[in-house]
């Protein structure tokens, strides 16, 4: 339904994104991770057709984006982070205009209005004016206008920031029973909103695609066990005999000579990678002074993976007890 | 590398949208209302001032002063529509629609010289009441209104044009009301400059061609002229918004 390829966005000199490239199959929902200023909002723009990209092609339904703008436009629909509400319209008469503008025919106008009204609880705000509604109930807005137009494609950027946790539940499990009928895509900075909800996960980080995979999967990978760097004076063969022999050992790679340093072969470096749950600092260290190999180095290596997950796994918001009424 | 953003041509249906927005967007706040009330105000200060003063039963006066009042109003009227769409994050919606972006600037426009149609149609009591005590040159008069239309609709093509630069509407505001000021004033190099640049500047002034429709002088040229001006301002409007979002 979705297909990104090559997508890269630079604005002057700095890169929004550089080189994405990922799909998303018909009915799938599909989580766009990563911390903020990752280039999120850049990528679903470049999708959205709200801007081109200086490279590659983004296309939604087999239309490309930037030649087929209004077939795709027709297609999507689109939240963005702050939902685009005209504070001076009523909550029905601004689904009017959009249903208008979103080109859904005059005869099933009313209806859809009411269909997005009613699928997001919005009947008790239907007459009021934006501006006078909360937080909470704007939001809905935003999606209540994403969803107008029965699009097939749904994207989604940051739909539950700002919002109180009984809120954020109600959305996730809406954005959840989307799923199946509409394609979405889902922009998150919070990792178990997506684990939550999604079917798979793209992470981009610095505008870059960091991981592809499942949840499920991307936690297997996130709960192995960190990689060690060691440096060790003694030839080659003789230091990587010993570490293959060394018990929990799952990788050994051989690493280049320190940054700077010139190749010396009587000093060998290598990064090993342990089961999972396994501390292999203690083991190295014997089993290398047993060889009389003294260590020179050893520290972890994070990986990039792990790099991004850190900044991902920042819990979720802690403004849930600030906005707590509805304010109906 | 494919054409950048290229020109979606305009329809009647999808400008109607924006048209209608923008009208309720005009007349649900206060602007439409403070506006026409202060055109009125100032307008009929001069009518009864000019009148009172020659006692003659003619409109020329009034209507030029007419159009320098509106040269300080345009930029009100339009600096709100395209810079507030920016600043609250509504263009997101405007511009991941189906809506092309001549649409969008076509609905706009329109709105505004709607409510500026309104302030004229309310000043029409003057000539009634011209009509009422002499025999006015109701010839000279519609033509001089034409001529107020024409000037007036240029002036809010540049305000509208000045509100697709920024996202601040009173950084839109000042470069319009600049920007028309510096129009106005253009002419008058032509009467100081003897030389080519005096001859350029003065056929680019859109007062001398207001001053031909205000003695009841009507020329095609003079409305192509101010029509022109329209339609060049409405261009580059549609092409700085898309060349903003399109720069690469």
């Amino acid at each position: 339904m979705i297909e990104v390829s090559g997508l890269t966005k630079h604005y002057g000199t700095k890169v929004g994104v550089e080189d994405l490239s990922f799909t998303a199959g018909r009915g799938e929902i599909l989580g766009l991770l990563g911390p903020n200023g990752a280039g999120k909002t850049t990528t679903i723009r470049l999708i959205t057709g709200y801007m081109p990209p200086t490279r590659g092609w983004a296309r939604v339904a087999g239309f490309d984006v930037e030649d087929h703008p209004a077939e795709v436009k027709r297609r999507i629909g689109y939240l963005p982070e702050n939902p685009p509400l005209y504070r001076d319209m009523t909550v029905r008469s601004y689904l009017e205009f959009v249903a208008q503008i979103k080109e859904v025919p005059p005869a099933r106008r009313r209806a859809q209005v009411d269909e997005a009204l009613g699928a997001l609880d919005l009947g008790p705000v239907a007459g009021r004016l934006i501006q006078n509604i909360s937080r909470g109930y704007r939001q809905r807005v935003g999606l209540a206008q994403a969803l107008l137009n029965r699009p097939e494609v749904l994207i989604l950027d940051e739909p539950t920031a700002g919002l109180d946790p009984k809120q954020i539940i109600e959305i996730r499990r809406l954005i959840k029973s989307l799923g199946g009928r509409h394609t979405v895509v889902l922009s998150s900075h919070i990792l178990p909103e997506v684990a939550q909800v999604c079917g798979r996960v793209v992470i981009i980080n610095r505008g870059r695609l960091v991981a592809e995979d499942t949840p499920e999967r991307l936690s297997q990978r996130l709960r192995r066990s960190q990689r060690l760097l060691v440096r060790v004076k003694g030839r080659e063969d003789q230091v990587r005999a010993c570490l293959e022999g060394l018990e929990g050992v799952l990788l050994v790679e051989e690493e280049g000579p320190a940054p700077g340093a010139a190749p010396d072969p009587e000093v060998s470096a290598f990064s090993l990678e342990a089961q999972p749950g396994f501390d292999l600092r203690e083991p190295l260290f014997f089993a290398l002074a047993r060889a009389g190999l003294p260590i020179l180095e050893l520290r972890p290596v994070q990986l990039s993976l792990e790099e991004v997950f850190l900044q991902l796994t920042t819990e979720e918001p802690a403004e849930a007890t600030a906005e707590g009424g509805e304010g109906a | 590398m494919k054409r950048p953003g290229r020109f979606r041509p305009l329809a009647l249906a999808r400008v109607g949208y924006v048209y209608r927005r923008e009208m309720s967007a005009y007349f649900l706040s206060p602007v439409a209302y403070v506006v026409i009330a202060v055109y009125l105000v100032l307008s009929g200060y001069f009518f009864s001032m000019i009148l009172l003063a020659t006692h003659s039963a003619e409109m020329r006066g009034t209507l030029g002063d007419m159009s320098l009042v509106f040269l300080f109003v345009a930029p009100v009227l339009t600096m709100r529509l395209l810079a507030d769409e920016r600043r609250t994050g509504t263009d997101e919606l405007l511009f991941t629609s189906p809506l092309s972006t001549a649409d969008i600037v076509a609905g706009k426009y329109l709105a505004s010289l709607s409510v500026f149609l309104v302030m004229l149609a309310l000043t029409g009591v003057y000539p009634i009441i011209l009509m009422r005590y002499g025999q006015p040159d109701m010839g000279t008069v519609l033509s001089g209104y034409l001529g107020v239309f024409l000037l007036g609709a240029v002036f809010l093509a540049v305000g509208l044009f000045a509100s697709s630069l920024t996202d601040n509407q009173v950084v839109a505001g000042m470069i319009g009301f600049g920007m028309l000021l510096l129009l106005w004033v253009l002419g008058w190099a032509g009467q100081s400059l003897e030389n080519w640049l005096g001859r350029a500047l003065a056929a680019l002034s859109v007062l001398d061609r207001f001053s031909d429709f205000n003695k009841g002088v009507l020329d095609l040229s003079n409305a192509v002229f101010y029509l022109s001006y329209i339609a060049g301002f409405c261009f580059l409007t549609v092409f700085f918004l898309d060349r903003r979002r399109w720069a690469r």
